[in-house]
């Protein structure tokens, strides 16, 4: 046999092993009541069996982990067209302009400019037909020349001017040095020391190389930072989906 | 000209248009940016069935053609059905057996709640909590094992810069935890609170920065018609 093949084989009886072991706990869970057998406790049991599935990932990418995969994907599409019928269709094209062409009874007027953003909408589609792909690009025109529009003066107002009011801060009150005005040197000379590293069109040799230097240093505990609230988080979540699968499944933890 | 400068004029005008419209407080200013946003807010939808479309037009084609794998695209067709079933089944039954305005829709088949859309005890918010919730949260959980993996790898400190690396993070992750402050009450609430405030506040305001410049950049290249990729390729 071909180590390949074996391989096959043990990924196949492991397989088995671990739906035989899903099936034989929750009929002890229904059968002994741990679980009642409504959609409360059917979401758990599909909870449970789609946590497993994602950590049998750790032993290797299989099909039970693919399956899992599969299913989050047809789901999540499936809610985004529902989604996009009920939050966006419906009630922003359907009711004030399309209910009016197909029904004559229905009430008030028809919002008519609202064909605009139909047929632009309607051009996306455009991009699957060869021959007429080009009118998609109105649609993304729009959507493209909009968005840079409105964030010019939107990320100018938030990110740029709202940033530089707290780093121009008066260092020294009454020629007197605190913690605080330590501090508000030390976030200044960060800032541009970080800057002068991201600026490329001056050789990073001599000061400018030492005061990139020091914005390295100030990245680098910034990145540790990021590194350690990232992990923390991570290891929180492994602890809940832990805690979901000793608690409101197995019932070992009360 | 009709392929490639409309879709430029379009960009130019909508873009300056809004520009403008943020200088002007006017209510008249104020309605145009809500309407034109709203069409956004369409486009995107009607883009979302798209990218849909394509989605399962990629699995069908596994399926017709027997891939490897094919028997997965089964697998997300049979769940997209249900999704959508789930997601629509209130709202058809509710066409058919209305209920009177204000009453309670009730259940249908003794289990299934007639709540549309994703309010709580919907059906489709019964999917969103037993299967998009868990999966994502066992998702992000399982990184944390390859993110603990690459940590023994980049905490090694070999020079200044991964020292720092290593001090900061080890700082912040003693600081969220009870060990941490059994140590010492001063990592959480003075070591930990200092690398946020401030080397970390310094080095986040100038990424920032760099950030916000380059996006005006990019959106000034967008609007005067110099950055070009959103119309692809092509000889058209």
């Amino acid at each position: 046999m071909t180590p390949e093949k074996n391989n096959k084989t043990i990924d196949t009886i492991l397989l088995i092993i671990f739906v035989a072991f899903l099936l034989g706990i929750n009929i002890f869970l229904f059968s002994g009541k741990y679980l009642h057998f409504d959609t409360q406790g059917v979401g758990i049991v599909v909870a449970a069996f789609l946590t497993l599935a994602m950590y049998s990932f750790l032993y290797k990418d299989n099909p039970l982990f693919k399956i899992a995969e599969h299913i989050f994907v047809g789901i999540g599409m499936g809610m985004g067209v529902v989604l996009t019928w009920l939050q966006v269709i419906k009630p922003l094209l359907y009711k004030p302009l399309i209910r009016h062409a197909i029904f004559d009874n229905t009430p008030g007027t028809p919002d008519y400019i609202l064909i605009v953003p139909m047929i632009l909408g309607i051009f996306m589609f455009a991009r699957l037909y060869g021959k007429t792909s080009w009118l998609s690009r109105w649609s993304f025109a729009f959507i493209v020349g909009g968005g840079a529009g409105i964030g010019i003066p939107v990320i100018i107002n938030s990110l740029i001017l709202k940033q530089l009011e707290p780093s121009l801060q008066p260092i020294f009150v009454d020629w007197v040095v605190t913690w605080q005005s330590i501090n508000i040197l030390l976030i200044l000379v960060g800032t541009i020391s970080v800057l002068i590293y991201f600026f490329f069109s001056l050789p990073h040799k001599g000061t400018i190389g030492g005061i990139s230097r020091i914005g390295i240093w100030f990245l680098m505990i910034s990145f540790g930072a990021t590194f350690g609230y990232t992990v923390m988080g991570r290891m929180s979540l492994i602890i809940q989906r832990i805690q979901f699968l000793l608690t409101d499944w197995l019932h070992i933890i009360k | 000209m009709i392929k490639r400068q409309i879709p430029l004029v379009i960009a130019f005008i909508v873009g300056v248009m809004f520009i403008i419209q943020f200088f002007v407080p006017h209510k008249v200013s104020q309605d145009a940016l809500t309407y034109v946003n709203q069409w956004s807010i369409i486009i995107g939808g009607i883009s979302i069935l798209l990218g849909i479309y394509s989605l399962i037009h990629f699995h069908f084609i596994s399926i017709r053609r027997g891939r490897p794998g094919w028997g997965f695209s089964v697998v997300l067709f049979g769940c997209f059905g249900l999704a959508v079933l789930v997601g629509f089944l209130p709202s058809i039954v509710l066409w058919f057996k209305p209920v009177q305005q204000g009453a309670e829709p009730g259940v249908w088949l003794g289990f299934i709640p007639l709540k549309p859309g994703v309010e709580e005890g919907s059906p489709l918010f019964w999917l969103f909590l037993n299967l998009i919730s868990p999966f994502m949260a066992t998702m992000f959980s399982l990184i944390g094992f390859f993110i603990a993996s690459a940590a023994f790898r980049a905490f090694r400190a070999r020079s200044i810069e991964a020292t720092l690396l290593l001090i900061a993070a080890v700082i912040i992750m003693l600081g969220q935890i009870p060990l941490g402050q059994m140590i010492w009450q001063g990592i959480p609430d003075i070591m930990m609170d200092w690398i946020l405030k401030v080397p970390n506040t310094a080095a986040k305001r100038a990424i920032t920065f760099g950030i916000t410049l380059g996006s005006i950049a990019f959106s000034l290249r967008i609007i005067f018609g110099i950055e070009r990729a959103y119309l692809g390729g092509g000889k058209d």
